[in-house]
């Protein structure tokens, strides 16, 4: 008896002991934290907002109790704007951290690296910033392998469309021009946007008498400006991101009277009066939203807010990796899990108002697979010009506060 | 053909400042480029960010290129030729990592500091005039004379004062000028004092024209150098003729074949040089 009683005690403690680490164990999987790896350019305007927007999209989510209990924890690498140091990062992320999901980089050149590890590593990922058409279109391409890259932000494809149909409004009615020169930079991006350009541009009435590309790494734009008002245009189409605040300020400096419409990402940062020294007042360039641009409720509040806590608003890229942090946690709630294949099936049924629209990807059948849909209702981007030193909407209608300006010196054809 | 005088005036600077360290102290540094984006950057922040106003900026911006080739002098080049534990043979090599590492270090703080966006200096003077029928900006004059101006001063210096004298001796015989009783280490630092205002002139004209961001520290440093070795290295004359020489062929590139090619005919020249004069256009060794 003397001994049974221990024994059956020692059972019973055991057994409680084994409850108590199970329960515990069970609680910890509840509160796991959903990890999002953020990898961008710390260094560069636009891709400091990305790890900024995305961590304040987790603090919101976090103060509301998370997703079903667990919390949003962001990791975040700098890149360096070097492909080679995103990879390690991405590998990192996923190997070591094991995060659940990678936001990661504006630039296009590092996106198309990365995609081949979100498909080795079976690790769902998107971009907030980059444009290429590739990216998506490799998913088309072979949807097994690479269902893992989602494109957060437009294609060039649907970027030179955006900047054609705010064209046809802005100037072809309004302004009655008739003729441009495209001027874009030589990059893995620009290469389907000045196709897009070409195709769209006569559609509207906007002639393209030349169609100048050039080195990324100009310095003196001088002799491009002065080819391009060889040819006469009534406007300037850009494709630029790399470069934009020296062509504006050589824009300015050399007064040359055609109006620059078009991508100059740079001049979608809110430093890029200052940057220029105010020579960017009159240029007019597409964006997927701007301070003070209610495009969704959701905007105006986002931008304050990111202000409030990082001292200026965010690059266009906040906008989308803030959605994205959303939409990944909306799809983790519906498919009640972190598992790599059931998340990419949920973020395929994505349809999340978000900052700069409705969000919708693109499906399996669409040359552009996982890509955000274009459109009126879903994003449809902005026009905005500088005017002011601030910048305003100009286009759409229905969120445009002022008119197209320009400065004294340049001299409208019609 | 402004244009290309223009910036051909403002390498000729830039590369005049550098081919006269080499000359005197036998120094070929490498964070020539990281200096002159400092001048320009520091320029911007005091104009845009303190409102000092465009006078005072571009003055902070040549003060900051001194300060910085003070202590590229004393924090790098001087240590490693003072050091015991370094062959006398090797000192060049060192000093070479030494300026190349200390101009990177540079860089990357001005990428932290102000991201890696290009930046520009207010243009001191506004405006543009019709010259031949050509609209040219009334900066790009304003930089061609300042360029000439200040090459002509250190003409006047090195030629007519007996700081200049002593430092052109230096340049031919060290050990003669220690021999006069002159204290070589003086000579050393009244000629990175030039340096450094020179680059910063430099600098703070090519923020106004062109634009600077982190990024141009590489390629400023490459073309200063390409300059001096094509002109002669540590010859100012040739130095001046190799910055015309580059400068004309990079615009006339860029104006009659592509803008994208711009920099590979003078590279292509440099090469041939190599080739057929290793010494360079003047140079004495």
């Amino acid at each position: 008896m003397k001994k049974i009683l221990p024994g059956a005690l020692h059972i019973l403690l055991g057994a409680a002991t084994i409850g108590a680490l199970m329960t515990a164990s069970g609680a910890a999987l509840a509160a796991d934290p959903i990890k999002i790896g953020v990898i961008a350019e710390a260094q560069a305007i636009a891709g400091a907002s990305i790890p900024q927007a995305a961590q304040l999209a987790a603090d919101e989510i976090n103060a509301k109790g998370g997703v079903d209990g667990r919390k949003i924890e962001i990791i975040s690498y700098d890149n360096h704007s070097s492909s080679a140091d995103s990879v390690r990062a991405f590998q990192r992320a996923v190997n070591e951290d094991k995060v659940n999901a990678v936001i990661a980089s504006y630039i296009s050149e590092v996106v198309l690296a990365l995609e081949p590890w979100a498909s080795r590593l079976k690790t769902p990922f998107v971009t907030p910033g980059a444009a290429s058409n590739e990216i998506s279109k490799s998913v088309h391409a072979d949807y097994e392998k690479n269902k893992y890259t989602f494109h957060g932000y437009l294609t060039s494809a649907a970027l030179a469309l955006s900047v054609c149909d705010g064209a046809k409004d802005l100037l072809v009615d309004k302004l009655h021009m008739k003729t441009a020169v495209i001027m874009s930079e030589d990059a893995a991006w620009t290469k389907p946007l000045d196709v897009g350009y070409e195709e769209c541009l006569p559609k509207i009435g906007l002639k393209v008498l030349d169609h100048i590309r050039f080195s990324p790494d100009t310095t003196d734009f001088t002799p491009i400006f002065n080819k391009i008002e060889g040819a006469k245009p009534d406007v300037i189409i850009t494709g630029i991101s790399h470069v934009g605040v020296q062509p504006t300020v050589q824009w300015k400096n050399q007064q040359v009277p055609i109006p620059m419409f078009g991508i100059s990402s740079q001049a979608t940062n809110e430093t890029f009066g200052k940057d220029t020294n105010q020579a960017a007042e009159g240029v007019l360039y597409q964006g997927v939203s701007g301070p003070g641009v209610a495009v969704t409720p959701k905007s105006v509040p986002f931008a304050d807010n990111f202000k409030k806590k990082f001292g200026n608003y965010p690059s266009y890229a906040g906008y989308t990796a803030y959605d994205e942090v959303y939409y990944i946690a909306d799809a983790v709630k519906r498919a009640g899990s972190t598992e790599a294949d059931k998340l990419v099936d949920a973020l395929e049924k994505t349809d999340w108002e978000g900052t700069i629209g409705r969000v919708q990807f693109y499906g399996k059948d669409d040359q552009f697979t996982h890509s955000i849909k274009y459109g009126k209702g879903l994003i449809t981007g902005l026009m905005l010009q500088w005017q002011g030193g601030k910048q305003s909407a100009v286009w759409p209608k229905d969120v445009a506060k002022v008119d197209v300006k320009f400065p004294g010196f340049i001299k409208l054809s019609n | 053909m402004i244009d290309g005088f223009a910036i051909s005036a403002l390498y000729a600077l830039g590369a005049t400042g550098f081919t006269l360290i080499f000359g005197v102290s036998g120094v070929l540094n490498l964070s020539h480029g990281a200096i002159m984006v400092a001048a320009a950057v520091a320029a911007w922040a005091a104009a845009s960010v303190l409102n000092v106003g465009t006078y005072a900026g571009a003055l902070i911006g040549v003060a900051v290129a001194l300060l910085t080739a003070f202590a590229t002098y004393f924090a790098v080049v001087k240590p490693i030729q003072d050091s015991r534990r370094i062959p006398n043979e090797e000192k060049e090599i060192f000093v070479l990592t030494g300026t190349l590492l200390w101009g990177i270090m540079i860089q990357e703080l001005i990428a932290y500091f102000f991201t890696n966006n290009a930046k520009t200096v207010l243009p001191i003077v506004e405006g543009v005039v019709e010259i031949l029928g050509v609209r040219t900006p009334k900066n790009e004059i304003f930089t061609a004379i300042v360029c000439c101006l200040v090459i002509a001063l250190l003409w006047l210096l090195v030629n007519r004062t007996r700081t200049g004298k002593a430092v052109l001796a230096a340049s031919m015989n060290p050990r003669g000028v220690t021999l006069l009783g002159l204290e070589l280490t003086n000579i050393y630092i009244v000629v990175w004092a030039i340096y450094g205002i020179l680059a910063g002139i430099a600098g703070v004209l090519l923020g106004m024209f062109l634009g600077v961001s982190s990024y141009s520290v590489g390629p400023l440093t490459a073309s200063a150098f390409s300059i001096v070795v094509l002109g002669g290295l540590g010859s100012v004359s040739g130095s001046l003729i190799a910055a015309f020489v580059v400068g004309y062929l990079e615009t006339l590139t860029a104006y009659l074949v592509s803008p994208a090619y711009r920099t590979i005919p003078a590279l292509l020249l440099l090469v041939f040089v190599m080739y057929i004069r290793p010494q360079g256009l003047l140079g004495r060794r």
